[in-house]
């Protein structure tokens, strides 16, 4: 049962194609990567996959309803004017719920990402990371059965990513919604996901797939074991295999 | 030192360039109708201050309720044109004939239709005229500089209208607004100063009105005495909305 799927879709803008025919189903708890170069079209599937946008031809099908599908972009994408708590509360106070129960499932929410304590701050006071995280706890208030994580971790430094990559795996494994994460980088793809699709561009489409073994979360030292290892260099080959065709 | 030399230095040329002119006149004997010394100028300054205030206030007052009509309706002109593209695209031509024409050039008539003794009136909406396109200018822009990754999660949760102009759209704007807040209320004084100009002595007591009547007796050191005054009013009043507009954008991101 597949909590979204694109079946040949096809993507047309005026400039041209940008995605397609491109196939893609992600079942319920399933954390699935997409990973190619800058412009192969991994946007454009997300946002046909959040149903914000609908495909030129092919179709889209989508169980969860409104409210149920979540979405992460690369930058946290704060309102400035906003706490940290109105700002995880957002989705909540848009769908009608009460304020005091919306900042009671916003707090919840921030406490979740681990950050208890900061509810008041405005996003100009917090770190990169810390304001990735506000961004983190807004897409978990609805509890979604769809996550859509758009390269989120792209701004920030190595040690917040990897820090930020195990705490998304601890809080997937508490309610398992369905994730597709997008990502440039092939190490972050295999360690974040169970299956990685390879994209190539010029209009975007799957070169191939992965399907990436080892438990989710992953245990510590996963990325110094051989099995990570050569799942990387399977999804850089075929990264290569999509770049020369 | 150095932090307290940059500070004086502004004063220190002032109070160098004073004594320059202060030697020049009296070494060359210029009248004092043609140009008075600075002592002169400080002179009137001492006996008319209270006069002087009473002007500057007048002016001030005038074009503070200039910058009150031109914000309310350059906003709400804003929102409606906010509506659609199209509302926008028919009145950005008008709004910018509206603003390139010189305020001096339509003071006359807006004078005849507010009526010979209502030179107030004319006043305050002339410079409205003024004060209303930066405001105006500011609130479309920002009407439509929320975050477009915003805008996309307000699309993903099914916000409504309302709710997109009331939590995303207006406060996305307020930079843009403090911002041309800030111009349109300088730009009023002015405004309100050149309508002072054409309607003359019609009523209105103002800075322009004290030049002009100053000028009307060969009292060049009173003109100079309300010109001092109206450059202090600017000054003051670019202080205080710089302040004004800091504050506003402290307040707004909380930092």
């Amino acid at each position: 049962m597949s909590v979204a799927a694109l079946s040949e879709v096809e993507v047309d803008y005026p400039r041209g194609r940008a995605l397609g025919p491109f196939s893609l189903a992600v079942g319920e708890g399933e954390i699935v990567s997409l990973v190619g170069p800058s412009g192969c079209g991994k946007s454009t599937a997300m946002r046909l996959l959040a149903g914000l946008e609908a495909p030129s031809r092919g179709e889209v099908a989508r169980t969860p309803g409104r409210g149920e599908t979540a979405v992460v972009f690369q930058s946290p994408t704060l309102a400035p004017w906003l706490s940290a708590r109105a700002n995880a509360a957002l989705p909540l106070e848009l769908a009608g719920v009460g304020g005091a129960e919306a900042a009671a499932r916003a707090d919840r929410a921030l406490a979740r990402v681990g950050l208890a304590g900061a509810e008041a701050a405005r996003p100009a006071q917090l770190s990169g990371g810390m304001a990735m995280r506000v961004s983190l706890a807004r897409a978990l208030v609805t509890d979604p059965r769809l996550l859509l994580l758009d390269e989120p971790f792209a701004a920030l430094d190595e040690i917040t990513r990897r820090a930020l990559a195990d705490d998304v795996l601890n809080l997937w494994a508490a309610t398992r919604p369905a994730i597709v994460f997008v990502t440039h980088s092939v190490e972050e793809a295999v360690y974040m996901a169970s299956r990685v699709i390879v994209m190539t561009n010029g209009p975007g489409r799957t070169v191939g797939e992965v399907e990436v073994s080892g438990p989710l979360p992953r245990p510590a030292g996963f990325r110094t074991t051989a099995a990570y290892r050569t799942q990387v260099e399977a999804v850089s080959a075929l990264l290569a295999k999509g770049m020369a065709a | 030192m150095t932090r307290l030399l940059h500070a004086l230095a502004p004063f220190a040329l002032i109070a160098l360039l004073l004594a320059a002119w202060e030697i020049a006149c009296r070494a060359m004997g210029v009248p004092s109708y043609f140009l008075p010394p600075p002592s002169a100028i400080a002179g009137a300054l001492a006996t008319d201050w209270a006069s002087l205030l009473r002007s500057a206030w007048n002016t001030l007052s005038m074009a503070l309720v200039a910058l009150l009509v031109a914000s309310v309706l350059a906003q709400a002109l804003a929102l409606f044109v906010g509506l659609s593209p199209i509302l926008e695209r028919a009145v950005r031509p008008l709004a910018v004939v509206l603003q390139v024409t010189p305020v001096v050039a339509i003071a006359p008539l807006v004078l005849i239709w507010s009526g010979l003794d209502h030179a107030g009136r004319a006043i305050v909406s002339l410079a409205a005229v003024v004060a209303f396109f930066p405001i105006f200018s500011g609130a479309v822009t920002g009407l439509k500089a929320a975050d477009p990754d915003l805008e996309r999660l307000f699309d993903l949760y099914g916000a409504n209208r309302l709710q997109r102009l009331l939590r995303l759209r207006l406060p996305s704007a307020v930079p843009y607004l403090l911002e041309g807040h800030k111009v349109a209320a300088g730009l009023a004084v002015i405004g309100a100063v050149v309508a002072e100009f054409v309607a003359g002595s019609g009523g209105a007591q103002g800075l322009a009105w004290r030049i002009l009547e100053a000028g009307n007796r060969l009292q060049t050191a009173r003109m100079f005495a309300a010109l001092v005054v109206l450059g202090l009013l600017g000054a003051v009043l670019h202080a205080v909305l710089e302040a004004g507009e800091r504050a506003g954008l402290r307040w707004w991101r909380g930092r």
